[in-house]
């Protein structure tokens, strides 16, 4: 019965969003009830992880109807690892949201719809199906709507409005592919999908399907050419809610490119292979040139997911092993650096009250502190050694080598230089510079209240600080993962000969 | 708003509709029918009485707040695969009680899929009247009543 533990990443949010609901609307019950929820489902995910780990796939026909026609979930390394990676952020996020979140928000629903919106990406990580991995991205949604825009502002229905368009548009994309892909196999289920297609001796009607599916999630990831929806809507919520959006919700499109492309489309992926270069280059290009014009602290960071979004995508266009591993080792570094970021930015605002950087000031010598929980995430996210970035960004240039793809190695090193410069620009700014005349001097702060936001971004920062050091076993966890994605029979007949390998 | 007609109509149809709404309830798992549609009947009848009068008194004739109401239909359809577990079988595998018949209402089939039926059904409604009563709500604050 151990495959049931599939179930635990998933379903312990959805359970603790209906405590939530249906308990105590007191502030206090709804805050611990939100961190003891969050921390059991990475419990959940953490096991998953390690049973995962040993045993390659956890599959379970939900409701025992047998592989291609139910609805299976299932776990490999990356999918485990993707869950345990996010369980971990929310668990975090939420400590920070314990005190940064208003009494408003909270007594509209903040906390379940938060653990709404972990469901949401568990369940896509876990989906095996390709109609419920649509379902799992609604779910994601329709939480992610209600949290951008609960504050009512205008600014937040503004940006609402631009994200609520996109990703809907990018929905309907997706849910099209899919129509083609099962109108022309006759199955939903990822591994039938990539059986039949594998034995199939005409794949060139998936190009359409696999192209609508490309579109739809690198909408969702914030790939150039479909990224602007991103930066004109991820400051305008309070930084918890954009460090959790900045942690997930581009990552699961990045992980569903990554496993659609390995396990479905890879008979007909060296049509794609240039286009995924040409636009990962691009996205890491556009993504950090915007970084670099804006003026602001939220909106330097959103770019930045864009850009470093690019550099994972590299991992996948290049699809060596190497790459492959390279890229989820990015994809880990980049949600603990991204989010701790987003988190400091957020600290950083609560303390000045603005995040223009043309307003704020002297932090290195009101709270050195925070200057230094600023510099781990930063430079690791330029990719300074020793931090995690630096080994991430040396995999994705290496497996470029490998292939001789110059162009984007260049661009690749390139942009970490850019990277380099707005980090910078954020440090001179924000910690170096005196404060700006005429601006109030950061605000005293309860120690208390801050407390439970200085934790979480610590141990993030603490995170990167060891992967950079201690980064081998990660890093072989990623090849083992990465091994995996090359080899996409063992994921189908794991799948289609049900059960997966005998567990312990 | 106090419409006379309405109200009295609403008076015979909120019985019947919520009736009506359980009967599509049960008869959804085999025939067209089921959770989603007899939770949005029931909703009908909880908006129509608060038409009728007005919202603040179909949310009295509700006594439960909408959201417990979806939280529980939730928590319902999780609970509705545990008992699979219990019997060693995969998540959410459908089990049933073996038929039975009563007077009148003929064979009865009474299984998880049910329950998990009645949760889309809760949930269902809890999310149509939180939604109605807010925007209704809202209407009353755009008019600088009270609320």
């Amino acid at each position: 019965m151990s495959e049931l533990i599939i179930l635990l990443p998933v379903f312990i949010p959805l359970i603790g969003a209906v405590v939530l609901l249906s308990g105590s609307r007191s502030l206090a019950f709804q805050k611990v009830g939100a961190v003891v929820f969050s921390g059991l489902t990475f419990l959940g995910a953490a096991y998953l992880l390690v049973l995962v780990d040993c045993a390659g796939h956890v599959v379970l026909q939900l409701g025992d109807w047998s592989a291609p026609y139910g609805i299976s979930m299932v776990a490999d390394r990356f999918s485990a690892v993707m869950v345990a990676i996010s369980s971990l952020m929310t668990l975090l996020v939420a400590l920070y949201a314990i005190s940064e979140i208003d009494a408003a928000r909270l007594r509209r629903f903040f906390f379940p719809v938060y653990l709404i919106l972990i469901f949401g990406v568990n369940g896509a990580f876990l989906s095996g199906d390709l109609f419920n991995l649509y379902v799992w991205f609604e779910v994601m949604l329709i939480a992610s709507f209600v949290l951008l825009s609960m504050g009512g502002e205008r600014s937040e229905l503004e940006g609402g409005l631009k994200y609520v368009c996109l990703n809907l548009f990018s929905s309907m994309l997706f849910l099209a592919g899919v129509g083609i892909i099962y109108g022309k196999t006759g199955t939903l289920n990822m591994a039938d999908v990539a059986q039949s297609l594998a034995g199939s001796p005409d794949v060139s009607w998936a190009v359409s399907g696999s192209m609508l599916l490309f579109v739809g999630f690198s909408l969702k990831a914030g790939m150039f050419p479909f990224f602007f929806w991103l930066p004109a809507s991820y400051h305008t919520p309070p930084p918890a809610v954009s460090a959790i959006f900045a942690a997930l919700l581009t990552k699961v499109g990045v992980y569903a490119l990554y496993r659609t492309y390995t396990l479905l489309f890879q008979p007909i992926f060296p049509e794609f292979q240039s286009i995924l270069l040409v636009l990962a280059v691009l996205t890491m290009v556009i993504g950090v040139l915007g970084a670099a014009s804006h003026f602001d602290i939220t909106k330097i960071l959103s770019f930045h997911i864009i850009s470093q979004i690019g550099y994972i995508v590299l991992g996948l266009a290049i699809m060596t092993p190497l790459a492959l591993a390279a890229g989820i080792f990015y994809l880990l570094h980049n949600i603990i650096a991204k989010t701790c970021l987003f988190l400091v930015g957020g600290l950083i605002i609560r303390l000045q009250g603005t995040g223009d950087l043309a307003r704020i000031g002297g932090l290195s010598k009101s709270k050195p502190w925070l200057a230094l929980l600023f510099f781990f995430p930063a430079f690791s996210l330029a990719g300074i050694p020793p931090l995690s970035g630096f080994w991430a960004k040396l995999g994705v240039v290496k497996a470029g080598l490998d292939v001789g793809s110059w162009v984007a190695v260049t661009a690749a090193l390139l942009v970490g230089v850019m990277t380099l410069y707005s980090m910078t620009k954020i440090w001179a700014e924000a910690f170096w510079k005196a404060q700006p005349e005429g601006q109030p001097a950061a605000a005293k702060e309860n120690m208390g209240s801050l407390a439970y936001m200085v934790i979480p971004i610590a141990v993030m920062a603490a995170l990167t600080v060891a992967i950079g050091l201690f980064g081998e076993p990660l890093f072989e966890f990623s090849q083992r993962a990465a091994d995996q994605l090359m080899n996409p029979q063992e994921y189908i007949s794991a799948v289609l000969l049900d059960g997966g390998e005998d567990l312990p | 708003m106090n419409n006379f007609i309405l109200a009295q109509a609403a008076r015979i149809l909120f019985p019947c509709l919520l009736v009506l709404s359980v009967i599509v309830l049960y008869r959804g798992h085999n025939l067209p029918g089921g959770g989603f549609i007899g939770g949005l009947l029931a909703a009908t009848a909880f908006i129509l009485v608060g038409i009728g009068h007005d919202m603040a008194h179909a949310r009295r004739v509700l006594r439960v707040d909408p959201v417990v109401i979806m939280a529980w239909g939730l928590g319902l359809a999780v609970i509705s695969g545990v008992p699979a577990l219990l019997q060693g079988a995969p998540f959410f595998t459908g089990l049933w009680l073996p038929t039975f018949s009563l007077p009148l209402l003929g064979d009865i089939h009474l299984g998880t899929p049910l329950i998990f039926d009645v949760g889309v059904f809760l949930t269902v409604i809890g999310f149509t009247l939180h939604t109605t009563f807010s925007l209704a709500e809202l209407g009353h604050i755009e008019e600088g009543g009270d609320v």
